[in-house]
């Protein structure tokens, strides 16, 4: 295959890419969005593998390496529970920033790379070298630690340095002197202390930065390291002089980069805000409800039987699930209890707060996975003056999203966060284990509301009793 | 020594209602009480003086004996100056008293060292609301306006299509959503017709929907709410935006029922003789209001009266013209508060001045007077509360959040666009030209993924994420040139091929789990996602 025809298809695999991410605007068009993009990658690698600058003994090892990752992926991909999604996204991010890293250090240390170029060029291309094994390596280390803490094996407390802001900066200042020192040497061997030197740094920095990000941020560290992995590709198509890779890599990035946006917008807080950590750490202690009023009143339980009750006489319901429905594994039996409500000529809907589970969009494939129809799953926005038409709002295992204080008390940490306003149907009820707080620490008024009702117990345990009592 | 509790037959002219229950009295007795009724006392609301000795009160033949006997007398209406002599001296009397209306009489029973409760006076406060008589007999109020205006409206409220032809639905306007107001629209929505209704406090808007009613604003920017969750007067410029909105709907609507009061003042004065001219000959006007004044200019209290063909009808009595499902609620607020009075269940009032509720319903206390009450801690909703914290989570929006704000302030967006001329300035002035062709493509492509990713609807963020998270696996076409490409005649240097291949090698490996398994999974995913 010539460079000419290797340059084609790689236009042609660049068109397929954002088609890809375009399908994804509707449910319905959005198997087609994956097709294209599975397309655009195979003909991406074939063209690359065939082309002029692969020759045919790398052939062997390409196609072991590729077998051997290839098995390990789709396994990883069957196998893998929706609840662990986020987990599995946080790993495949790691392996995009390892490999970045690999690839810069591969072209560094390649005469035949860096021998084409002279003068600005070569400062240029050094440049991208360093700066992609940088980011590779951020988002390598980084992601390693959000799947640590989405796993569960991390704690999900934020882990506050003293001074983590001038630990941040000045490994910042000592990358740029070592990028300074590493365009001015001469020979690889020279190079390859300040090029480790940072690496080590940005690995560091990457492991700071997530220990430093509280659970309930985890949407926004997702997306913003799968933008991090975007970039680094997009670094080293500069480095390797290839477009589909800086045109991949920015589409990858910018989404990412949105993402992370839209996340911030839900929480109603800044972007720096996020990534400099440590929720609430500016106001005051998380611990503390912002001292305001504290909630007060009594708290009143209920059973799974009355539960039942309560929704068989319901016209209209909306659901609210969290990340506890995720924890127990809930959505199956509430997609049963829905069916039962629906046949009964109930309305049931969903309401799913943008920043609800662990990652972007993350209830709505938990939901699509227990085969709940898309059509009765709505955002925040498209429900949230409907609760006062509403019978029953069951609140499975949320708690920061329908916080009534981010909307009341000015003093609140969540203050001005937009939340599911379950508090004005005639009856909430709310799933919970215990009295806990949610991961922002703050105390939620609703529980105390008069027409608010808790059912306490594991989310599962509790909607299969609930279930059962229907069906009696 | 257990107290007793006297209820004396209603003496005003029309009232049927009576201030107990025998259900009541069950309960009174429970708690501890003696309960005497006056013979005949319930015989207006269907409830004989067999049914009450059935339940264990005891029957005092006049009014006389039975004003002797109790400590505590529990009425409807306000005593008349004749039954305040019959009132024991320091005796407890529990009834409407009405006292901004009625200085005079709270002066008569402070003489009799009385410990007087007012129903009327019950603060509006949660804690309350199961003692809260105005509410109770509002609700009925509502419900019996709607029954007059059809008794007195001739069609049908629903519309129909019947085999003689179309009936339109008939078209009624409420004013003032209150408990009555409230009670109007349902009832009036439940018999078929088109409710619209207004209010002066905009919050009720959400009621008026539940109710099956329309909202009706006037657009002219007032807060209505006054203290405890009542309405305030209005300024003159509301005022006149309010009438022409109230014209307009009286050339329209068949119906107008009016529940415009606030507290301690007459009732303003809304539908004037030009509306009610205005209006189609068999309308009907319900004046809930007649009582305090009325809502109309033409309303005659107490009575019906037809005037330009539209009939007005101004009784004070709705509550009483149901008299025994009023009587049975007014009996239950009444239990509910001898409950407060008395924690202890031994039939002993305690009339407790620190406790909220029981301090504001009491308006004379042995003797001395002690309405008005300090004004209420808490309102039901506390607008002003509420207020600033939805302002500032909204003003805060406006800056930074562009999308849902306004759009950045032009000062950081000058500042903006200045920063990325320098470095787009610096680039081009340092850069080769080869550099720059993949400049181009770089910052182009990060536009085009903006403009994608917007549409991307929220429920897809994961599949989004675990696509481009396998897209992101291109950066195997980096690894894979390295593996084995073709050597530059010009390298001088020794190549490191062993490291290169295994670093190559390994990076197409990881890719590969990456690439593999990310599309699969999106796969996985979007399959599961159906209608």
């Amino acid at each position: 295959m010539s460079a000419t025809l290797a340059t084609v298809s790689y236009i042609g695999a660049t068109i397929l890419f954002i088609l890809s991410l375009g399908g994804l605007s509707n449910p319905e068009s959005s198997r087609r969005g994956n097709l294209y993009g599975m397309i655009g990658m195979t003909i991406a690698v074939l063209a690359t593998v065939f082309g002029p600058q692969v020759t045919a003994t790398g052939y062997a090892w390409i196609v072991g390496a590729m077998v051997v990752g290839g098995s390990i992926g789709l396994y990883a991909a069957r196998v893998v529970k929706m609840t662990q999604m986020p987990e599995l996204v946080a790993l495949m991010h790691s392996l995009v920033g390892l490999a970045a890293m690999l690839v810069g250090f591969a072209n560094y240390i390649d005469p035949a790379a860096a021998g084409m170029f002279q003068g600005a060029e070569k400062t240029i291309h050094e440049m991208e070298i360093y700066l992609g094994i940088l980011i590779g390596a951020v988002t390598f280390s980084g992601s390693v630690i959000a799947f640590g803490k989405l796993s569960a094996n991390i704690s999900g407390k934020p882990m506050l340095l003293p001074g983590r802001h001038w630990l941040n900066l000045a490994g910042l200042l000592v990358v740029i002197w070592f990028a300074w020192r590493f365009i001015n040497t001469h020979t690889v061997a020279d190079g390859m202390i300040p090029l480790i030197v940072m690496t080590v740094i940005a690995l560091l920095f990457g492991i700071h930065m997530v220990m430093a990000i509280g659970g309930a941020d985890m949407p926004v560290v997702v997306s913003m390291l799968n933008s991090y992995s975007g970039w680094a590709a997009a670094a080293t198509g500069f480095m390797l002089n290839n477009d589909l890779l800086i045109v991949t890599g920015a589409l990858v990035g910018s989404s990412g980069a949105i993402l992370s946006y839209i996340m911030c917008r839900a929480m109603n807080r800044h972007f720096i805000a996020v990534i400099a950590g440590g929720f609430g750490t500016e106001g005051g202690t998380p611990a503390a409800a912002g001292g305001g009023a504290q909630p007060a009143g009594e708290v009143a339980p209920i059973l799974a039987a009355e539960t039942a009750e309560l929704l068989r006489e319901a016209r209209n319901v909306i659901i609210v699930p969290g990340y506890g429905m995720a924890v127990a594994q809930a959505q199956h039996t509430v997609y049963e209890i829905t069916k039962h409500l629906r046949d009964k000529g109930v309305n049931v809907r969903f309401g799913i707060h943008p920043v609800a589970g662990r990652m972007p969009g993350h209830m709505n494939v938990l939901l699509a996975e227990a085969r709940v129809p898309y059509d009765i799953v709505f955002e925040m926005d498209e429900l949230n003056e409907d609760f006062p038409d509403t019978d029953v709002a069951m609140v499975i295992g949320a708690n920061d999203i329908v916080n009534p204080a981010a909307q009341d008390d000015p003093t609140s940490p969540i203050a001005g966060m937009p939340v599911l306003e379950v508090w004005k149907a005639r009856t909430s009820i709310v799933m919970k284990r215990s009295m806990a707080s949610g991961y922002a620490g703050v105390d939620n008024p609703l529980f105390y509301k008069e027409n608010n009702r808790m059912l306490f117990g594991d989310a599962k345990k509790m909607l299969d009793e609930v279930l059962a009592a229907l069906k009696a | 020594m257990s107290q007793v509790i006297g209820v004396p037959s209603e003496t005003a002219a029309g009232e049927k209602r009576v201030a107990t229950v025998p259900e009541a009295v069950e309960k009174l007795i429970k708690l501890g009480f003696k309960v005497a009724v006056q013979s005949g006392a319930g015989d207006a609301a269907n409830f004989s003086d067999d049914v009450y000795r059935a339940a264990g009160a005891e029957i005092a033949d006049t009014a006389a004996k039975l004003w002797a006997a109790s400590d505590i007398v529990f009425k409807v209406r306000a005593p008349t100056a004749e039954e305040i002599g019959l009132m024991r001296e320091g005796g407890t009397l529990v009834c409407f008293i009405w006292p901004a209306q009625n200085p005079d009489l709270l002066k008569q029973l402070a003489a009799k060292k009385a410990t007087v409760l007012a129903m009327d006076s019950v603060p509006r406060i949660s804690r309350a609301q199961k003692l809260d008589a105005l509410s109770s007999m509002a609700n009925i109020a509502g419900y019996r306006a709607v029954i007059e205006a059809a008794h007195h409206f001739g069609r049908f409220f629903t519309g129909q299509i019947t085999a003689a032809g179309k009936v339109p639905p008939a078209k009624v306007f409420v004013i003032g959503a209150g408990v009555a107001g409230l009670a109007a629209i349902g009832t009036a929505a439940g018999l078929g017709a088109i409710v619209r209704a207004n209010d002066t406090r905009p919050e009720v808007g959400d009621q008026v929907k539940s109710m099956g009613g329309e909202f009706v604003t006037v657009d002219y920017q007032e807060e209505g709410t006054g203290v405890g969750g009542y309405a305030k007067v209005m300024s003159e410029g509301f005022l006149k935006a309010q009438a022409e909105v109230f014209a307009k709907q009286a050339k329209e609507v068949d119906i107008i029922i009016t529940t415009a009061l606030i507290p301690g003042k007459p009732a303003p004065k809304l539908i004037t003789a030009d509306m009610v001219k205005s209006m189609k000959p068999g309308s009907v006007i319900v004046d809930m209001a007649a009582e305090q004044g009325g809502n109309c200019e033409l309303t005659e209290p107490h009575q019906v009266a037809v005037k330009h063909g539209v009939t007005l009808i101004g009784y004070s009595d709705l509550p009483s013209r149901l008299s025994k499902q009023s009587s049975t609620l007014y009996a239950t607020n009444l239990f509910r508060l001898a409950e407060e009075l008395c924690k202890t269940k031994d039939g002993i009032i305690n009339v407790n001045m620190e406790d909220e509720v029981i301090r504001g319903t009491t308006v004379v206390k042995e003797g001395s007077i002690t309405w008005p009450p300090p004004a209420p801690k808490l309102s039901a909703t506390p607008p002003a509360a509420t207020k600033p914290a939805a302002a500032a989570p909204a003003a805060k929006k406006g800056h930074g959040h562009g999308k849902t704000g306004a759009p950045a302030s032009a000062k950081s967006m000058t500042i903006m666009f200045a920063l990325a001329a320098v470095l787009f300035w610096f680039i081009g002035a340092n850069a080769p030209a080869a550099f720059l062709n993949h400049f181009t493509v770089f910052v182009l492509a990060c536009f085009v993924g903006y403009m994608v990713v917007w549409n991307v609807t929220p429920a897809l963020h994961t599949p989004l994420m675990s696509v481009t998270n396998a897209i992101s696996s291109i950066i195997a076409i980096g690894a894979l040139v390295q593996v084995a490409p073709p050597l530059a005649a010009a390298a001088g240097v020794e190549r490191p091929e062993v490291w290169i291949l295994g670093l190559a090698v390994v990076g197409v490996a990881l890719t590969s789990i990456n690439m593999f398994g990310g599309f699969a999974v999106t796969q996985r995913m979007l399959q599961m996602f159906r209608k």
